[in-house]
């Protein structure tokens, strides 16, 4: 039997990421990772791990390798952009309050 | 996502990002894996998270003992969900320290190698089938205790696991206070064997909250970034005024001549678990230490073969497509 710290102790299955729509009508969303050897086993594992009391009709794995991100503070410049366009929110408009339905 | 901030910035550029840590503290938003924080919250983080998730894969094994042996089919299929449900609350917390930078094999190895810890609790045996229910009702009570408050914990990934294994463990629960009930309508043998493991449960699970507030090194830190809500002694106290009246309406008596109810503080009084006892469990010298360690070792070692199996087969039927893709 191998005993601890060698190579076949070390034999690594990838790291997914998992997706789960919870119900028609609704976006998948992430709900946590797990390890797989293919994607088929991942689809199989995210299934057992996430689902096991009706939480989903639909599953999405993805290597986590896979995935680009942005960079890691959500306090970022990356962002900055879309904080500076006030004119892009509807309250950014007076409208007299008599005008119906606007 | 799981890609944990790998660099280290220098030391003046540190305080902005400190600083900006503190407020998102302070404001109770939550840290995300890709966020800066400080090296003792990740280290007191994964040391918590892991430690949390060894002892949801150890603590299938005393609850595990009875499977085979439920007294009924309906209770074998309890039981083997309830069992299931552990394994997957391991599973979610391994998931949530690996958005820590660390990875879920050496986790294994470490607790494997013994220098990772588990829950104190798991390392009693399970001398009856009474034992199932005792553990539903005492263990998964004082887990629950523990845990909801975590659902609000400042690190995302964390608090997140905690919501989705809080949802399952009302279930484990409450199977085994139903478990009870039916024990105690039985017979007599049986109503005395629902007080036994209510004798040997009860003060090992006020052992689960940990050592006393004062002799407690790691929790002021814990409170101070939110990874922790309350004190192991109020977490405690509240324990034992939720179980007091469960206790009383299933018709057992719990081991403690000094626990009354105190009109004045509107809690209860209760004795003080044996610290001593905690401290041997906890450095190894329980009654089930060793065979619980050798059990999870003997399994990692004997499921080698599969994980190198299915990596084998991933590996051929990924060159497969490549052939079919060049020809």
């Amino acid at each position: 039997m191998s005993t601890t710290g060698d190579s076949t102790t070390r034999a690594e299955w990838p790291l997914y990421e998992v997706f789960v729509r919870g119900k028609r009508g609704l976006n998948h969303v992430h709900v946590g990772s797990l390890h797989a050897a293919d994607d088929r086993m991942a689809l199989t594992h995210a299934r057992d791990l996430y689902t096991r009391r009706n939480e989903g009709v639909s599953i999405w794995v993805v290597r986590s390798e896979h995935i680009t991100a942005s960079t890691r503070d959500e306090k970022d410049p990356f962002f900055s952009p879309s904080a500076d366009k006030v004119y892009r929110h509807p309250t950014f408009y007076d409208i007299p309050e008599d005008v119906p339905h606007i | 996502m799981t890609t944990p901030n790998a660099t280290v910035p220098a030391e003046g550029a540190q305080k902005p990002l400190q600083e900006h840590f503190d407020a998102t503290i302070a404001r109770d938003q939550r840290i995300e894996p890709r966020d800066w924080m400080p090296e003792g919250y990740r280290r007191t983080l994964v040391r918590q998270i892991a430690q949390h998730a060894h002892s949801e894969i150890i603590g299938m094994q005393p609850e595990g003992e009875w499977i085979t042996r439920a007294p009924s089919l309906r209770r074998k299929a309890i039981l083997f969900a309830k069992v299931q449900d552990e394994a997957g609350h391991g599973l979610y917390l391994y998931s949530a320290a690996e958005t820590l930078g660390v990875d879920r094999a050496d986790l294994t190895q470490r607790l494997i190698e013994g220098r990772q810890k588990y829950s104190s609790i798991f390392n009693y045996p399970t001398l009856s089938f009474a034992d199932v229910g005792v553990i539903g009702w005492f263990v998964d009570g004082a887990a629950i205790c523990n845990q909801v408050p975590l659902c609000r914990s400042s690190y995302g990934p964390y608090a997140r696991a905690m919501v989705r294994i809080c949802k399952e463990e009302s279930f484990h629960q409450r199977q085994g206070y139903e478990l009870l009930m039916t024990m105690m309508r039985g017979t007599e043998a049986q109503r005395e064997m629902v007080q036994d493991a209510v004798d040997r449960w009860w003060w090992p699970s006020l052992m689960m909250f940990g050592p006393p507030d004062g002799d407690s090194p790691n929790s002021a830190a814990s409170m101070a970034w939110k990874i922790k809500r309350h004190s192991n002694d109020e977490l405690r106290r509240r324990f034992v005024d939720m179980t007091v009246p469960q206790a009383d309406k299933l018709g057992v008596t719990l081991p403690d001549p000094e626990l009354r109810w105190n009109p004045e503080r509107g809690r209860h009084d209760f004795g003080t678990p044996d610290w001593s006892e905690l401290q041997r469990v906890i450095s190894g010298d329980g009654p089930c230490n060793s065979e619980r360690m050798e059990r999870r070792r003997s399994a990692h070692e004997e499921g080698a073969w599969v994980r190198e199996a299915a990596t084998a087969h991933a590996a051929k039927q990924a060159a497969r497509a490549e052939e079919g893709a060049v020809a």
